[in-house]
């Protein structure tokens, strides 16, 4: 296959026609039953969450959301959660834990939404609770990005025994736009910024940041959606099992393991 | 033996605080937020709070670390950890090497430990002189071994938030410090040890978004901008012009997001008082 440049996979990433969480919860799930709001402040569109059936074991299913029509993107806000998305996804995950459900993310994100009401409900906080009590859930946690993963937005739903990401989706700090428009004032050289970045999926797995690849066909997955969706199945299917012969605090060490080795040097601690 | 190394530390930490501290030799002191003059000695006294507005000048980590702990306990933890360049990123080295110039300092975090009116703990600064307080996989490696070596003293923990978020040259590897040491935080607490988070001006992006927001007891200096996403980006997003004060530790307050907004002049009678009252939790 020939090698896409990462400004050409952040534009299939970001293609409206690519598979989004209601056609993974559709091809993947069977009796997929949808769970509103966090109990605190009301319901975020942009997170869809749930209970459903995978491959005949109860799953908890999370995600971000994104539409492909207008009148859609209003009602999910593109994708771009706020506080009470995060927190009824935190709310989805403990409920997993105490029916001792696995739990499958779905990231497909622009951000976390920079707006006024998000920051006076506490977006950081909402953010930083969803990474601390992620760490030691006791079921298995499988994160799938699907489109683009960006920012602390994307991370939120992601601190997961296994990450795997679609061949041309991008996992980033930021969009390269943001990326740009901080480091050089100047969001028009986001190409630049994809080049620097490392966002593509073959380089998250060389920095092990991400645990597997899965396959799409040449020009993107929304050319043949079904195959993706089948390569998702495969691929998920086989993590899971394997999670699934592990303890709950085995699973819950291991994750913690995972990240507590992203970016620790060689240098000795001195004291 | 004991107090001839507690004197030599104290004498460095002096050494390194006069280095951070405003304009030294200058006689008079212009503050950039009322603009009026005072005098150096005042505002060094004051603890770098303008006499005339009470506006918080940020505060270099040495310097902090020198009003907070008991002169001669400072111990500075993992001093010589310093970023790398994961991702080989064009400048960044160059960038780096002139932020240790200009500040002295190895990171944008500084970690320790030593007393507070006797009573040891575990402290971290973040200074935003270097490269904006941005976490880097250093600082975030600097913070979770600062994390592990209270959990493993069975210390209490303070963190100065001081930062405008993520570090970009390191990317995702900045991005991944926000779940570690948010990992780290969930196994310190786990033991029944205290962990104070104060925020100073800024805390913004990736740091919000993880230790910051996450203390037992949450304290901010007055006026510090605290909030996820930045006023500049808000405003981008929203077309509208922010309200006044809109992500001000005041406002935060009001919000509910911390425990009690604390003039700098207070903090380490705060801290100690905090302490004492924690004293019997973790020990038990």
């Amino acid at each position: 296959m020939r090698e896409l440049t990462p400004a050409q996979r952040v534009a299939i990433a970001r293609h409206p026609q690519r598979p989004n969480l209601t056609d993974y919860i559709g091809a993947l799930f069977t009796d997929f039953f949808e769970q509103h709001g966090d109990r605190l402040s009301g319901e975020d569109g942009a997170v869809l969450g749930g209970v459903a059936l995978y491959h005949g074991r109860p799953v908890t299913v999370i995600g971000t959301r994104k539409g492909r029509t207008a009148e859609e993107n209003l009602r999910c806000n593109f994708g771009m959660p706020g506080p009470a998305g995060y927190r009824k996804a935190l709310r989805l995950m403990k409920q997993a834990e105490k029916f001792h459900r696995p739990i499958l993310t779905f990231i497909d994100t622009a951000g976390a939404y920079p707006g006024l009401e998000a920051e006076a409900w506490g977006q950081g906080e909402a953010i930083a609770r969803n990474l601390y009590e992620m760490s030691r859930l006791t079921v298995p946690v499988i994160s799938v990005i699907t489109g683009e993963g960006n920012s602390g937005g994307a991370l939120a739903l992601g601190v997961a025994n296994r990450v795997l990401m679609l061949e041309n989706a991008v996992y980033a700090i930021l969009s390269p736009e943001g990326f740009a428009s901080i480091l050089w004032k100047d969001a028009q050289r986001s190409r630049e910024a994809c080049e620097l970045m490392k966002l593509t999926a073959p380089d998250l797995l060389e920095l092990g940041i991400i645990d597997g690849i899965i396959p799409e066909v040449e020009g993107g997955a929304h050319l043949a959606p079904r195959a993706v969706l089948k390569e998702t199945d495969r691929c998920v299917r086989s993590h899971l099992a394997e999670l699934l012969r592990q303890s709950g605090p085995a699973l819950a060490e291991g994750r913690y393991q995972k990240f507590r080795r992203m970016g620790g040097g060689v240098q000795k601690e001195e004291a | 033996m004991n107090s001839v190394f507690a004197k030599r530390r104290s004498r460095l930490l002096a050494m390194k605080a006069l280095r951070d501290s405003y304009a030294a030799g200058e006689r008079s002191f212009t503050c950039p937020h009322c603009g009026e003059d005072s005098d150096r000695r005042q505002v060094a006294q004051a603890l770098y709070v303008c006499p005339k507005c009470g506006f918080h000048l940020p505060l270099g980590a040495y310097c902090r670390l020198s009003t907070i702990l008991d002169p001669g306990s400072f111990r500075e933890l993992n001093g010589r950890r310093t970023a790398g360049d994961p991702l080989r990123f064009p400048g960044y080295r160059e960038k780096l090497a002139a932020a240790r110039r200009k500040t002295g300092l190895q990171e944008a975090v500084v970690t320790a430990a030593g007393t507070i009116d006797g009573r040891r703990c575990v402290v971290g600064v973040m200074d935003s002189r270097f490269l904006m307080g941005s976490m880097s996989a250093a600082v975030g490696e600097k913070i979770t071994l600062a994390i592990e070596y209270a959990a493993r003293n069975k210390l209490p923990l303070i963190l100065f938030a001081a930062s405008g978020g993520a570090r970009m040259q390191e990317g995702i590897l900045s991005l991944m410090q926000m779940a570690k040491t948010s990992g780290a935080l969930a196994r310190f607490s786990q033991k029944g040890l205290l962990y104070i988070s104060v925020l100073t001006d800024p805390t913004t992006g990736g740091v919000t978004a993880s230790f910051a927001s996450l203390g037992d007891i949450i304290l901010a200096e007055p006026g510090a901008l605290i909030g996820f996403a930045g006023p500049r980006v808000i405003q981008q997003t929203i077309g509208e012009t922010l309200p006044e004060g809109f992500q001000r530790a005041e406002y935060q307050d009001r919000h509910g997001f911390v425990d009690a907004v604390v003039p700098r002049g207070e903090l380490r009678e705060t801290l100690s008082r905090l302490l004492r009252l924690h004293e019997r939790g973790g020990r038990s």
